[in-house]
C-alpha cells in the first residue's frame, strides 16, 4: 500500500518540478515560445497510466507533458524535445504541444482541440481488428467537449461498437474562460446521448483516478464501446505559460491550490520517506536538464525532411 | 470509369489485407456512384465499413488506423463534403510524419468526387484541389480516363504518402479500354505527366474532367491547321514540371485549363513556375481557362462558368495572336 503512494508522489512530483522548470526555461528563452502546463492535474495522468496497460495507446492534448511522462518517456529526451533540441522522440519538430512517443505507446499531444479523439477511435478500430485486448486512451479537457470531432467520435465509437477510454480533464476553465459559461450541460451528463457509460471522479486522487480508469478499462472491454471519465480537477496555473491570469477571480488560486494533488500525496507519506523522494526526485530532474541542454538543436539542412516519404 | 475504379479497390483489398474503405454509403448501398458496389459482400464490414455521416472523423480515424499499419482508403461522397474534414486533412494527415520525425507514416488515400457539370448543387460540383495542393505533405492525383483511374488508385493506396484522389465525377460514366493485367510497379509511375497528344503550335496542360474537352478542342484546331499539344498533368502534386517545361519550349506558348476558379489556382502556380523557368523560350504569356470566381453556380448556369471547347481555343487565338 505504502509502495503504490510513495510511487504516486514521486511520478507526480517529478512531473511538477520538470514543468516548473519548463515554466523558467520559457521565461529565460532555454524553450523558445511557450509552453501549455498542467500544473495542479498531475493525479490524473498519473493515476489514469497505473490502470493502463503499458502498450495501451494514449492520446494527449497540447497539455499533455504529465501523459508523457506518466507512459514513461524518459525525463532527459522529453526535456529536449521541449527545448527544441534534437532529442530521440521527434528531433525537436514536436516540441512542447505534439511531441510523441510511439516506442511508449505515447501517440503525441494535438493542438487542435478536440483534434485526438477521431485517431484514437481509428487506433481503437485497429486494435480491435487485431485483437490485442490494449485499449486506447486519450486525454481532453473540458472546453473539447463544445467541438464537432468529439461528438461525431463519440456517436461512431457507439455506433461502430469500438472500445476505447475518453478522460475530461475538467479543470474549471476552457482556455481563459470558466467552463460552466460556455458548455451547456456537464460531460458526464452527455455520455448518456451516446449509449456510453461515464464514471466521475475526483481527479486530484491518483489513487482515485487509477481506480475510476481499471473501472473505465473493464467496461469498455464489456460494452465494447467507449467509456467516458470525467475527472474534476483544477488548473494551478494559465492556459499557457505567458497568461497572466487577470481572468481569475480574486482568492480562486489560493482557494484552489488547498487542493492541490501534491500536498494531498504527500500528506499520506511518512514525513521522513516524503522528503527522501523529495530530495531524489529534485537531484533527478536537475541531472535531467542539465543533460537534455547538451542535446544538439536540430540541423537546419534537415528542416525539409519527413514531409513525404521519400 | 466506376468500373475501372472498382476494380483498383479490388486488387488493392486483395493484394493487401491492412487496406480497408470507410465512407458514407459504401458498403451496403455500395456508394452513391457505385465505385464500392458489391465489395462488402467479398470483403466483409470489417474491411467496408459505412460511417456516420461525419466527414472530420472518417478522416481522423483513418489516422489512427494509419498509426497502427493500415491503410485506409476514405470516400468522402461529394467534394464540397470535405470542408468539414478539411481540419484533420491538413492538421492531422498532412502534418504527422513530419512532426514525429519520420516515426509515423500516414498512407491514407482520401477518394473525392470532383467537378461540375451533372446538374447537381454547388456542394457537389465544386474542384477544391488548390486547398490540397497548397499543404505539403499530401500528394494530389487526378485520373481522366478509366486506365489511369485503375491503375493512379492502386498507386495511391500504395504509397506511404496520403493522397487526395480526385475522381473527375462526369466521366465516372466514360467508357475506355482497361488492361486490368498492367503491373502498377511498371506503370507510369505517380507524379508524372502525359503527353496525351503531340503538337507544335501551342501546349494545352489539363487534368481530370477537362482532358476530354482539351482532346476536342485539339480537334477543332487540327481542322483550323493548329496543332495542340495536350499535357494531361494526372498528379497536381507534385506538378510534373519537367513535362511541362520540356513541352514549352518547344511550342513557346501554354494555356493551362481547369474548372476550378483562377485565383491562386493550380494555374496559376504553373504560370508561375513555368515563367519563372521558360522566360526566354516564350512566344505569349501563359494564359488560364478556369472557372470564374464565384461559388460553384446553379445548374442552369453551370455551362456558362465550366470551360468548353470555345474557350479553351480562343485562348489558343489569344496565345497565337502575340
Amino acid at each position: 500500500m505504502m509502495a503504490a503512494e510513495v510511487d504516486d508522489y514521486r511520478d507526480m512530483l517529478r512531473i511538477r518540478l520538470i514543468e516548473e522548470e519548463l515554466l523558467k526555461c520559457v521565461q529565460d528563452g532555454r524553450v523558445i515560445g511557450s509552453a501549455h502546463l498542467c500544473i495542479g492535474q498531475e493525479a490524473i495522468p498519473v493515476g489514469a497510466c497505473r490502470a493502463l496497460k503499458s502498450d495501451d495507446p494514449v492520446v494527449a492534448t497540447y497539455r499533455g507533458h504529465g501523459w508523457a511522462l506518466a507512459k514513461g518517456v524518459p525525463p532527459v529526451q522529453f526535456i529536449g524535445e521541449v527545448m527544441g533540441r534534437d532529442s530521440t522522440l521527434n528531433g525537436g519538430r514536436g516540441g512542447s504541444a505534439y511531441l510523441s512517443s510511439p516506442d511508449h505507446a505515447f501517440m503525441g499531444e494535438n493542438s487542435i482541440v478536440g483534434g485526438g479523439l477521431p485517431m484514437t477511435l481509428g487506433l481503437a478500430m485497429a486494435h480491435q481488428r487485431r485483437a490485442t485486448g490494449l485499449i486506447p486512451a486519450v486525454s481532453i479537457g473540458d472546453g473539447a467537449m463544445n467541438q464537432g470531432n468529439v461528438h461525431e467520435s463519440l456517436n461512431m465509437g457507439s455506433v461502430l461498437g469500438i472500445p476505447f477510454i475518453v478522460i475530461v480533464e475538467n479543470n474549471g476553465y476552457a482556455e481563459m474562460t470558466p467552463s460552466t459559461d460556455l458548455t451547456a450541460t456537464p460531460a458526464a451528463v452527455r455520455a448518456a446521448a451516446y449509449a456510453i457509460e461515464a464514471i466521475e471522479v475526483d481527479g486530484n486522487s491518483a489513487s482515485a483516478v487509477a481506480e475510476a480508469t481499471r473501472r473505465a478499462r473493464e467496461l469498455a472491454i464489456s460494452t465494447q464501446r467507449p467509456v467516458m471519465v470525467e475527472a474534476h480537477t483544477r488548473r494551478l496555473g494559465g492556459h499557457y505559460s505567458g497568461d497572466a491570469q487577470a481572468y481569475r477571480p480574486k482568492g480562486e488560486l489560493e482557494e484552489w491550490g488547498r487542493l492541490d494533488p501534491l500536498t494531498r500525496a504527500r500528506s499520506l507519506l511518512d514525513p521522513t520517506v516524503a522528503e527522501a523522494t523529495y530530495q531524489q526526485v529534485v537531484a533527478e530532474v536537475a541531472d535531467a536538464f542539465a543533460r537534455a541542454a547538451q542535446l544538439p538543436a536540430p540541423l537546419e539542412e534537415e528542416a525539409m525532411k519527413h514531409v513525404y516519404a521519400n | 470509369m466506376v468500373a475501372a475504379l472498382n476494380a483498383a479497390l479490388r486488387a488493392s483489398l486483395d493484394r493487401d489485407s491492412k487496406v480497408l474503405l470507410m465512407g458514407e454509403d459504401i458498403a451496403i448501398l455500395g456508394g452513391v456512384f457505385r465505385v464500392t458496389d458489391g465489395l462488402v459482400k467479398d470483403y466483409g464490414e470489417q474491411r467496408v465499413v459505412d460511417t456516420p455521416l461525419a466527414e472530420s472523423t472518417i478522416i481522423g480515424a483513418a489516422v489512427g488506423l494509419a498509426m497502427r499499419g493500415y491503410r485506409p482508403v476514405c470516400e468522402i461522397q461529394f467534394d464540397g463534403f470535405v470542408f468539414p474534414a478539411f481540419d484533420q486533412i491538413v492538421t492531422q494527415v498532412a502534418k504527422l510524419r513530419v512532426r514525429t520525425d519520420g516515426q509515423v507514416a500516414m498512407p491514407i488515400v482520401i477518394r473525392l468526387p470532383f467537378g461540375g457539370g451533372i446538374g447537381a448543387v454547388e456542394h457537389h460540383s465544386e474542384s477544391p484541389e488548390a486547398y490540397f495542393v497548397h499543404t505539403p505533405g499530401l500528394r494530389v492525383m487526378a485520373p481522366a480516363t478509366p486506365a489511369d483511374a485503375f491503375v493512379m488508385l492502386q498507386q495511391a493506396i500504395a504509397s506511404d504518402d496520403p493522397v487526395i484522389f480526385l475522381e473527375p465525377k462526369r466521366r465516372y460514366w466514360d467508357r475506355g479500354e482497361v488492361d486490368l493485367a498492367v503491373d502498377i510497379a511498371h506503370a507510369t509511375p505517380m507524379g508524372r505527366a502525359r503527353v496525351t497528344r503531340s503538337g507544335s503550335d501551342v501546349t494545352i496542360a489539363c487534368y481530370g474532367p477537362m482532358l476530354r474537352t482539351c482532346l476536342e478542342a485539339a480537334d477543332v484546331a487540327a481542322g483550323e491547321g493548329r496543332s495542340l499539344e495536350v499535357i494531361d498533368l494526372r498528379s497536381l502534386s507534385p506538378i510534373d514540371f519537367p513535362t511541362l517545361v520540356a513541352s514549352v519550349e518547344r511550342t513557346s506558348r501554354l494555356v493551362v485549363v481547369h474548372e476550378a476558379q483562377g485565383m491562386a489556382s493550380v494555374g496559376a502556380e504553373i504560370a508561375a513556375v513555368v515563367a519563372e523557368r521558360c522566360f526566354w523560350s516564350m512566344e505569349a504569356p501563359v494564359i488560364r481557362v478556369a472557372g470564374f470566381h464565384t461559388p460553384y453556380p446553379p445548374n442552369r448556369l453551370e455551362q456558362h462558368y465550366l470551360p468548353d471547347v470555345e474557350r479553351i481555343l480562343d485562348a489558343v487565338d489569344r496565345s497565337l495572336a502575340y
